[in-house]
């Protein structure tokens, strides 16, 4: 069964259409890239798989499951776990423990009240620290990163909930060009490791044919073409509306 | 009765004047998002500076005219040095940092004011055409009445006027959407803050003048006028002026048929009416969602356990606690009592502040339920006064559950203003329900049992106040705490990692209401009595005072300003008849100092 | 509840008991006075005035009981919880001999509430509130101004004689405002059984919406009114009476509105014709008036007013009860003040036995605008003694 099967998703703000009629499916173990130029209508997509906004019509199945108007915080308990476009990390805490606070959510140990939480996890939250290459940052204060490690960081707080299926939005976007490539092939390897789908949307072209198993296009709202990169980089209509402007 | 058309012009008159305080308070909040708690104090300086004008003045129209022109002058320059010399330095630092500065100025001009213009009511004598009245349906109405009226629209439009079509104005409406275009459009911020902070000024300069023929100038003005001022501010909408004035007609014409139906309802109408519309519409009738204030992102330091110094500082005072009751005096050891109470109100409400991210104008409310919830059963059912104390925090604890399932879902300063309509509503039904609470006397001879002296009491409150703060503190570094601190730092994130955001906020404001109650049950035995004035708006101002004086950032902040708030008062309060202005300065200087609060300090 | 109560004050009396071992006669009587001096200024400023000038006039006469009067003044900006917390520390740290002090009337009975759990003399000057020496007097509690029920019943009379008879209230939203309707209602209600009580307005102290209230009144159609507003509620009161003619053609009676702290703001919009209690200061004649004018013209370069009366008088009546009781010891003055006889500039008052309420009276008469000020005419001074209800009814309204 696919692990992700978006129906004909449709969301307009105020009359301004941004995703018209999306459908789509993701596969166990797949990367699979969403790319569009800007304002296509991605982030958009991405929120209501994530349960940011409701669509207005469509629906989102999570292994078969309907997920479509659930809350983000149970969508993230049926294994999805996302990045957003905009890095969000807990600002007031150290490396370590915004992955730790992640950790205890996802062992559902939140609620407790006694013992310090930082002494929770810690050797779990140093193997996911040391996978996204922040280790030797794990007790800085979170807000003084650079946004390339910023996006590492959040990255390392989206795998501590062992999602089936994770949403990455630009995860490259403010990374050094040279450290991208390695970012993604390490998302690339926990895929093909743990069975887990990657959904990514990203600008930097070498990086999703390098990386994306499968590649899907958007323009104004709607997927305009779908297919591995030989099939996308040949196809004319991408190239009209898109790889023209592309860098 | 059908409300008449006498009552309901008079209404309007009413809201003119509400509106009139209100639009400086928006137009400064739009731009600035200072919360300038000052802005009474600007209102009051208008009228004893119109008043000192006008009754020098030839009492004609023109004149008068004059006068209140020159006195939102005087106050514009007033308001600009403010701006100049102590806000403009506050800009980045942690929000509602502005409010205890502005504050602190309150204090201040208050005993200015008094020595200024001395203690007696000022009235300005009227021309015969500010007594005049004309006859509507065979009943008179004030002329100056009429005036009012229409000068309310007429300000809305020169204002509207002022931001539509001048190059200035559109600065500021940019600015009032979007603060780093402004920058970006290559004009100088602070030129800009400083214009509208004085424009702001001279609105409540010129509304303190305006008010002359039909009040007098009274050391009181200034607080009733801010509380007036905020509700309209906020019902209308943060920032908009067009809002204001909606939200002030709405305020003016309820209140004036109201007090033919409920002449008692004046005293909690507007906050009925405040709640009622933000639980609507959380951003007023005409506000918007506010962008990010300026620096916000600043304000979310990093949190560090208590470094070894601290950890001793602590142990240093706790013995000090312990050990001082066999040395000091029975008054002294009241001192101590009391603050050992405020350390648990601040660090409770540090709870809501700082990790919960929910700013509270209405603290008081929990206190003070909890105070009368120990305080009741033990005068109606003699209960114990240990099961009191249990039932102190209970009260509370449920109360705020009920109140926050309404209010945790909204944020900011809408969050805020919600808790003191709240605590408004609380303080009325104290206030009024004499039957039960005694009214305005309160409830008296609340005392403890026997076996509980001064020094028992104290050791109780100790006890429980610095236990309850460290357990609080215990539970924020728990990972309830962390929970709770990662939905402050950023709702998506947190939802996103499977936290219930609006749960986790209402466990914190609930705790903190609990733990409040209890501070409250414990003050009303020591006090021996219980008054609605615990849970009247300064009290609440008392708390947020204590926490940002301390500071935000760090757990150690509430506990430190609760001490040196409670000892500075204390101390002032028997060493000079001017304690409110050297309060009010201290105040002003330790925000320009460490802005980072008290516990800054520790961490440099 | 009443057992362990006893016993705690038995303990605390103990404890404090050592520290009042001190040498008499060199030592200066010492009285701490409470008072909302911040949050009252126009009226508790004259008050303190008045003080002083009493204390410096009784200490250059020798003090009392050979020793000299000390006096430490306390801020509690209007807070009952403060006052007392105040009174704490006068009693404890400072060992003050008498408590005295208060302007609002929740601070006067919590200040006696406190004076009753420390068995401590407190001597109330200006709250007006009956309870402070009915419903919750007590041994050690003594009130100086006619209260809520003595102002009702000096203007009653008037009242009484006036046609009128639907009648509307405006009080402020609190024990002194209401409690003076409650009784002023009742009073005129046994004269005048004819009477009707058609409108009651209780604005919010300090925030009243006058215009609004006074187009309720108007809406209402009294024949006469009683106010019982003060300060900065009734400047605005009157000014709006004034232009909508509230008060054309209406009797009204007014509490303390004679009162030159009140009165002169009203300067000319003065309405005449009102029947007031307050204190004529430009009119009296009388030696112990004149001679309290010329002392304070002197020592403060202005005309006294009511607080100023209420200050000077409550020093005098301190001394006069710890003369008569021969000790500051507080039993010896629970006991010693009752019955006390002392000179005020309102001429000679007592502390009644039956109540502690002393028969300290007030000024009745009329407003009216002379040159651009208000003044108060046909005035006559009515002593408390006279505005007192029967012995009978005290008793059934004070607790044994
Ligand atoms: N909250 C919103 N309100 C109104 N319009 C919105 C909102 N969010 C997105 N839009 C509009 O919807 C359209 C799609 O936006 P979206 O952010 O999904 O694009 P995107 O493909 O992610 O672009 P980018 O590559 O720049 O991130 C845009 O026209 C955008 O302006
Ligand atoms: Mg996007």
């Amino acid at each position: 069964m696919s692990i992700l099967e978006v129906q004909g998703l449709t969301k307009s703000f105020g009359g301004v259409a941004a995703v018209r009629g999306v459908s789509f499916t993701v596969e166990p173990g797949e990367m699979l890239a969403l790319i569009g130029p800007n304002g296509a209508g991605k982030s958009t997509c991405f929120n209501m798989l994530g349960g940011q906004l409701p669509p207005d019509s469509g629906q989102v199945l999570l292994q078969g499951q309907n997920i479509t108007f659930l809350p983000p915080r149970h969508i993230c308990r049926l294994g999805v776990g996302r990045t957003f476009q905009i890095t969000q990390i807990f600002a007031s805490m150290s490396v370590r423990e915004n992955v730790q606070t992640a950790l205890l959510s996802h062992h559902r140990q939140s609620w407790k009240l006694w013992r310090a939480a930082d002494t929770h996890h810690i050797t779990e939250a140093e193997a996911l620290l040391y996978k996204v290459g922040l280790a030797t940052q794990a007790a800085r204060p979170s807000a003084e990163l650079a946004y390339g490690d910023l996006k590492r960081l959040e990255l390392a707080i989206a795998l501590a909930g062992q999602p089936r299926l994770l949403l990455m939005d630009e995860p490259t976007a403010g990374v050094a060009p040279a450290e991208r490539a390695g970012l993604m092939d390490l998302v690339a390897n926990l895929a093909r490791e743990g069975q887990m789908a990657v959904l990514f949307t990203e600008h930097d072209m070498e990086i999703v044919f390098s990386c994306a198993d499968r590649i899907l296009v958007m323009d104004h709202g709607s997927l305009i073409a779908e297919g591995n990169a030989t099939s996308i980089r040949a196809n004319p209509q991408v190239q009209a509306v898109y790889l023209g402007t592309a860098a | 009765m059908i409300a008449s058309l006498i009552q309901l012009l008079t209404g309007m008159a009413e809201a003119s004047s509400l509106f009139l305080v209100a639009a400086g308070l928006t137009v400064i909040f739009g731009v600035t998002r200072v919360v300038n708690f000052a802005h009474g104090s600007l209102f009051m300086l208008g009228a004893y500076i119109g008043w000192s004008i006008l009754s020098r003045m030839p009492r004609d129209p023109e004149y008068f005219a004059l006068g209140v022109i020159l006195a939102g002058l005087a106050t514009a320059a007033i308001g600009a040095a403010l701006e100049m010399t102590l806000l403009r330095r506050i800009y980045r630092a942690p929000e509602l940092l502005q409010l205890l500065a502005t504050f602190g100025v309150v204090l201040m001009v208050q005993d200015a004011t008094l020595h200024l213009w001395g203690p007696e009511d000022l009235t300005l004598p009227r021309g015969r055409w500010l007594r005049s009245a004309v006859v509507i349906l065979g009943e008179r109405f004030p002329l100056y009445d009429l005036i009012l009226i229409a000068l309310g629209p007429i300000v809305l439009a020169i204002i509207w006027m002022i931001f539509t079509r001048t190059r200035w104005g559109t600065l500021v409406r940019a600015a009032t959407q979007d603060r780093d275009m402004v920058s970006a459009l290559g004009v100088d911020q602070r030129r800009l803050f400083t214009s509208v902070f004085a424009m702001g000024s001279g609105l409540a300069g010129m509304a303190g003048a305006l008010a002359l023929p039909e009040a007098s100038a009274n050391l009181q003005m200034d607080l009733t006028a801010i509380t007036d001022a905020f509700v309209v501010v906020v019902i209308g909408g943060l920032g908009s002026i067009s809002g204001a004035y909606l939200a002030a007609l709405l305020i003016g014409i309820l209140q004036a048929v109201g007090i033919i139906w409920l002449p008692k309802s004046t005293l909690v109408l507007v906050f009925v009416v405040m709640a009622a519309v933000l639980i609507v519409r959380p951003n007023g009738l005409r506000g918007r969602k506010l962008t990010a204030a300026r620096g916000e992102a600043d304000t979310i330091a990093s949190i560090k356990p208590a470094s070894p110094s601290l950890k001793l500082a602590a142990l240093a005072t706790l013995a000090i606690a312990i050990a001082a009751p066999f040395v000091i005096g029975p008054f002294a050891l009241s001192v101590l009592t009391e603050m050992a109470i405020a350390i648990l109100f601040a660090a409770s409400l540090h709870v809501m502040m700082g990790p919960g991210g929910m700013a509270s104008f209405g603290h008081a409310a929990w206190f003070g339920i909890g105070a009368y919830a120990a305080a009741l059963p033990v005068k109606l059912l003699t209960v114990s006064m240990p099961i009191a104390l249990l039932i102190a925090p209970i009260a509370a604890g449920m109360v705020a559950l009920a109140v926050g399932a309404l209010v945790v879902r909204l944020n900011g300063v809408t969050l805020a203003m919600l808790t003191l309509a709240f605590a408004q509503i609380v303080w009325a039904v104290a206030f009024q329900w004499s039957d039960v609470t005694g009214g305005d006397n309160g409830i008296l001879g609340v005392w403890p049992p026997s076996w509980a002296g001064p020094q028992a009491m104290y050791f109780l409150a100790l006890s429980l106040c610095a236990g309850g703060a460290l357990l609080l503190r215990k539970m924020l570094y728990a990972p309830w705490g962390f929970a709770l601190r990662a939905s402050r730092d950023s709702t998506q994130r947190a939802e996103a990692i499977g936290l219930d955001t609006q749960r986790l906020r209402l466990t914190a404001f609930t705790l903190a209401g609990s733990a409040a109650g209890l501070a409250g049950g414990l003050a009303a035995f020591t006090k021996g009595s219980v008054f609605p004035t615990t849970i009247s708006i300064g009290h609440s101002v008392d708390a947020l005072v204590m926490v940002l004086l301390g500071g935000v950032q760090t757990m150690a902040g509430p506990i430190i300003g609760a001490i040196v708030y409670t000892g500075l008062f204390d101390a002032l309060l028997l060493a000079t008849d001017l304690w409110r202005f050297v309060l009010g300065a201290a105040i002003v200087a330790i925000v320009l100092i460490v802005p980072q609060g008290i516990a800054g300090l520790a961490k440099r | 509840m009443q057992l362990t109560r006893r016993t705690l004050l038995a303990a605390s009396a103990t404890l404090a008991a050592p520290a009042i071992v001190r040498a008499q006669g060199s030592t200066p009587i010492r009285i701490g006075e409470v008072n909302s001096y911040t949050a009252a200024p126009a009226f508790t400023l004259p008050y303190r005035n008045g003080l002083m000038l009493a204390v410096e006039q009784v200490n250059a006469a020798g003090g009392v009981l050979g020793r000299k009067i000390e006096l430490l003044i306390r801020d509690d900006a209007g807070k009952p919880a403060d006052a007392v917390r105040l009174a704490g520390e006068l009693v404890s740290d400072q060992k003050v001999d008498v408590l005295a002090g208060g302007f609002l009337s929740n601070v006067g009975l919590a200040l006696s509430d406190f004076a009753l759990q420390n068995k401590k003399l407190f001597v109330a000057g200006e709250p007006l509130t009956d309870a402070l020496v009915w419903e919750k007097g007590h041994r050690y509690g003594y009130r100086l101004r006619p209260s809520t029920y003595m102002q009702a019943a000096m203007l009653v009379d008037d009242a009484a004689k006036l046609p009128a008879k639907r009648w509307a209230t405006v009080a402020p939203n609190y024990e002194y405002g209401t409690s003076t309707v409650k009784w002023f209602k009742q009073l005129l209600l046994a004269k005048r059984p004819d009477v009707t009580f058609i409108a009651d307005q209780l604005p919010t102290l300090g925030k009243i919406d006058a215009g609004a209230t006074v187009a309720a009144l108007e809406q209402a159609k009294p024949e006469a009114i009683l106010n019982v507003t003060f300060g900065p509620d009734l400047t605005n009161f009157v000014r709006q009476g004034n232009t909508r003619g509230l008060f054309e053609n209406r009797s009204v009676v007014s509490v303390l509105t004679g009162e030159p702290e009140y009165l002169d703001p009203l300067g000319e919009e003065t309405p005449e014709g009102w029947y007031v209690t307050g204190y004529p200061v430009n009119a009296v004649k009388d030696a112990a008036n004149l001679a309290f004018i010329a002392a304070y013209k002197a020592r403060f370069n202005e005309l006294p007013k009511m607080g100023s009366i209420v200050g000077a008088s409550l020093i005098a009546s301190i001394a006069a009860g710890i003369t008569k009781s021969g000790s500051t010891d507080s039993e010896a003055m629970a006991d010693g003040f009752a019955g006390a006889s002392f000179a005020t500039p309102f001429g000679q008052a007592t502390w009644r036995a039956q109540d502690h309420q002393s028969t300290l009276g007030t000024y009745v008469g009329r407003t009216a605008l002379k040159n651009g000020h208000g003044e108060m005419v046909d005035w006559r001074y009515v002593d408390g003694a006279a505005a007192l209800p029967s012995d009978a009814m005290v008793k059934t309204l004070r607790p044994a």
